[in-house]
């Protein structure tokens, strides 16, 4: 039975349905490009400039510590890229270089690579770069004194800030369609509502982030807000208010469900998501900080092993 | 060959292949210069063989191993025999490997023919294990198993294939035949004809319950015939036979019916040839000829690393060499340019969730692969489900990282039996 062919022998299955990492974060990215794209439009030179050096800063941390660890080079799979244009989309178009270069290590090597790299990180390495920039430099992320040079004919106090200054008597002057089409001040991806529903949905239809966890943290973030509001309008704004200011859809879509720190059950996802719109909402309405998006996705990813323990019954389980 | 939908969001569809109705007689592999007969038994060459080196072997004559020993071929051809050897497949099962340089002019073995007149088991376990669709009777006489009910699958266990189809309808008299012999020798009544809806009518003259089979994989697994057919839930970790359920393919009926019909034992085997343009073509090959003569009728030039898979395309196996034979079992044989091949990768789970929806047996597959990552095969049985898994591969096909899941959790498998094996001889 000799004979010199070698063929390739390996273990079933023969195929395979052709996705791949790369192409989730390529289609991730294109998803988000909308968003990114009125920012710069808005926000110009300084805008194109944080995003392009978080982008390539993300990378350039992502291949130094492959260097250094002496593991096989993973920028192929464009996961640093996505997580360097998500922290971008955060931040205030006026963030100095530092600041980008700073958050982008934090958040690949911090936030991911010490955990084992790709699939390892229990917090999404993305709000884990703007947690820590945000608790260190606080003066940074006050969008009223960041883009206090900018007139781009709307009103240029962030909302929700306005909002817990003012209450609900200060928000009157932004109109819903206004905060959906963009007009409002805030991190340099993060406002065009409609271009992040419109990429979201597209992730959500291609299949490359799962709808449960988008759709019960919107749901989580209205329904609680909504009960905020009819217990006292006075003092709590609308839930499409919620639902359209600060990071709220920009999390929904594309950080709450990150692959590696977000439950795969379906049960799970829906507390998971719900848990963090809450929370979100909590932390706004009655707590110090301004947004709540950071903070309560990053609280829900700690408790997401806890919660993916609840599963279906495997086949053949008698307990 | 199947790839994701465009809509991710949709769970991926996979449908078995259906019989072309009007597919023409399958192709008839010319019988080659030379055949190999897997004998299920490690070969020893100290051990006294009853048959040796130049030996002179018609077709349908029983080559036992040896006085102390129940193993044994049946020569599918006529001639010589020209090597002995020892043969190590999936694994390490070892066989012992005989050649046959076939003679031109076949004779044919009558050994069969008396005790034929008279089917009892005895005279099946003898002489029909290993004819074509590979019927097995040990369970019949293991004291242990009590079976009850006996499936015969006239759907086939893997995509791209149509064998067992085509038997279905092709054979339906000789089904019918094995049908009443099976009967008769088990003593099982309740025999259970599975086909896909479009076979129905073939299968109402077999004498068996017709029960229809969604077109869906994994539908035609074990595991979850016996759920959707019976009713009944395989316990993680036990097996159909220990529920009294076994199975027959319906060409494994269908020889029973044939070698007991005309007291000569079937030695053709039918399968679904997949070239590498995917084109599925129904051939006949006598067991052990080389699966290059297949290759060779069909015109398909091997090169170095393309891949020929004996089996289905996600279940099956692929071998090392083009001279493997045609086996009893062998369904299927695909080949695979080197530009097709589906590669693994060292990449780690990203936890994504894909395997946890397509996953029909519920197991969740994204912690279960770490633990199996990390060679904790125990804790991975005992708190997330190993002895759940059906395997059906579909994990490892819509895996994002393209990890070796399916091969993963056949290597824990196999491993824990490894050890419980040695527990149990040093206990």
């Amino acid at each position: 039975m000799l004979n010199q062919k070698k063929l390739i022998v390996s273990h079933a299955p023969f195929c395979h349905d052709g996705s791949s990492i790369s192409a989730r974060s390529y289609h991730m990215m294109l998803a988000a490009l909308p968003a990114v794209l009125i920012g710069i439009f808005q926000y110009g030179i300084p805008a194109v400039g944080v995003v392009s050096l978080s982008i390539s800063f993300a990378m350039i941390w992502e291949l130094a510590i492959n260097k250094v660890t002496r593991r096989a080079i993973s920028i192929g799979d464009g996961n640093a890229a996505v997580i360097g244009l998500l922290l971008a989309m955060l931040l205030p178009a006026t963030s100095p270089w530092w600041l980008v270069i700073t958050g982008t290590f934090v958040a690949v090597v911090i936030g991911k690579h010490i955990f084992g790299g790709i699939g390892g990180n229990p917090f999404n390495p993305v709000l884990i770069g703007l947690a820590i920039l945000m608790v260190s430099w606080k003066d940074f992320f006050d969008f009223n004194e960041a883009l206090v040079n900018y007139d781009l004919g709307f009103a240029m106090a962030y909302p929700l800030s306005v909002l817990k200054q003012l209450g609900p008597a200060g928000i009157v002057k932004y109109s819903m369609i206004d905060l959906l089409i963009g007009q409002q001040a805030g991190g340099i991806g993060a406002t065009f509502g409609l271009g992040l529903i419109l990429g979201g949905i597209y992730l959500i239809i291609r299949g490359f982030i799962r709808w449960e966890i988008s759709v019960s943290f919107l749901a989580g973030v209205f329904f609680t807000a909504l009960v905020f509001n009819l217990n006292n309008p006075a003092n709590y704004a609308s839930p499409l208010f919620h639902l359209l200011t600060g990071y709220t859809l920009i999390g929904a879509f594309f950080l709450a469900s990150e692959d590696s720190s977000s439950p795969v059950n379906f049960i799970s996802m829906l507390i998971y998501g719900a848990s963090a719109g809450i929370m979100t909402v909590l932390i706004r309405n009655i707590g110090a900080n301004v947004d709540g998006v950071v903070l309560a996705i990053l609280l829900m990813n700690l408790i997401n092993p806890l919660v993916d323990r609840i599963r279906p019954k495997a086949l053949g389980k008698v307990v | 060959m199947i790839k994701r939908s465009f809509i991710g969001l949709a769970k991926t569809w996979m449908e078995y292949d259906a019989l072309d109705i009007t597919q023409p007689e399958p192709k008839k592999i010319p019988t080659s210069k030379k055949a190999t007969l897997l004998l299920g038994r490690s070969y020893d060459h100290k051990d006294s063989i009853l048959f040796n080196i130049g030996d002179k072997v018609k077709t349908g004559q029983k080559l036992s191993y040896s006085e102390d020993s129940d193993a044994y071929v049946i020569s599918t051809v006529t001639g010589t025999i020209s090597s002995i050897s020892s043969f190590i497949g999936d694994y390490g099962k070892s066989y012992t490997a005989i050649s046959i340089d076939v003679d031109e002019n076949e004779e044919t073995d009558d050994q069969f023919k008396a005790p034929a007149g008279d089917p009892t088991l005895e005279t099946a376990i003898n002489y029909l294990t290993g004819a074509p669709g590979n019927p097995s009777f040990e369970i019949f006489s293991d004291p242990e198993k009590s079976i009850n009910a006996i499936i015969v699958c006239g759907v086939d266990s893997d995509l791209l294939m149509t064998t067992n189809q085509y038997a279905a309808r092709a054979d339906s008299n000789a089904i019918e035949i094995g049908v009443r012999i099976l009967k008769k020798i088990t003593g099982v009544d309740n025999i259970i004809i599975a086909v896909p809806q479009a076979l129905t009518i073939d299968a109402a003259g077999s004498g068996a319950e017709i029960m229809t089979v969604d077109s869906e994989y994994p539908s035609t697994l074990p595991l979850l015939m016996v759920q959707n057919i019976l009713g009944q839930v395989v316990p993680a970790g036990k097996s159909c036979e220990d529920m009294g359920v076994c199975f027959f393919s319906a060409e494994a009926v269908a020889s029973i019916g044939k070698a007991f019909d005309d007291g000569r034992i079937p030695v053709t085997k039918t399968m679904t040839f997949v070239n590498k343009n995917g084109e599925k073509t129904l051939v006949t090959a006598r067991i052990g000829t080389p699966i290059s003569e297949i290759f060779k009728a069909f015109d398909v030039t091997l090169h170095e690393k393309d891949r020929v898979i004996v089996g289905g395309p996600m279940t099956g196996s692929s071998v090392y060499t083009e001279d493997y034979p045609v086996q009893a079992d062998t369904d299927a044989v695909i080949v695979q340019d080197r530009d097709d091949v589906a590669l693994v990768s060292d990449y780690p789970c990203i936890n994504c969730g894909e395997c946890i929806r397509i996953c029909p047996a519920n197991v969740p597959i994204n912690m279960l692969v770490r633990f199996l990552e990390a060679g904790q095969y125990e804790e991975a049985a005992e708190q997330y489900d190993l002895y759940s898994c059906i395997e059906c591969g579909l994990c490892s096909f819509v895996c994002v990282s393209k990890m070796p899941i399916f091969h993963y959790i056949k290597l824990a498998k196999y491993e824990l039996g490894r050890i419980s094996t040695v527990e149990e001889t040093n206990a």
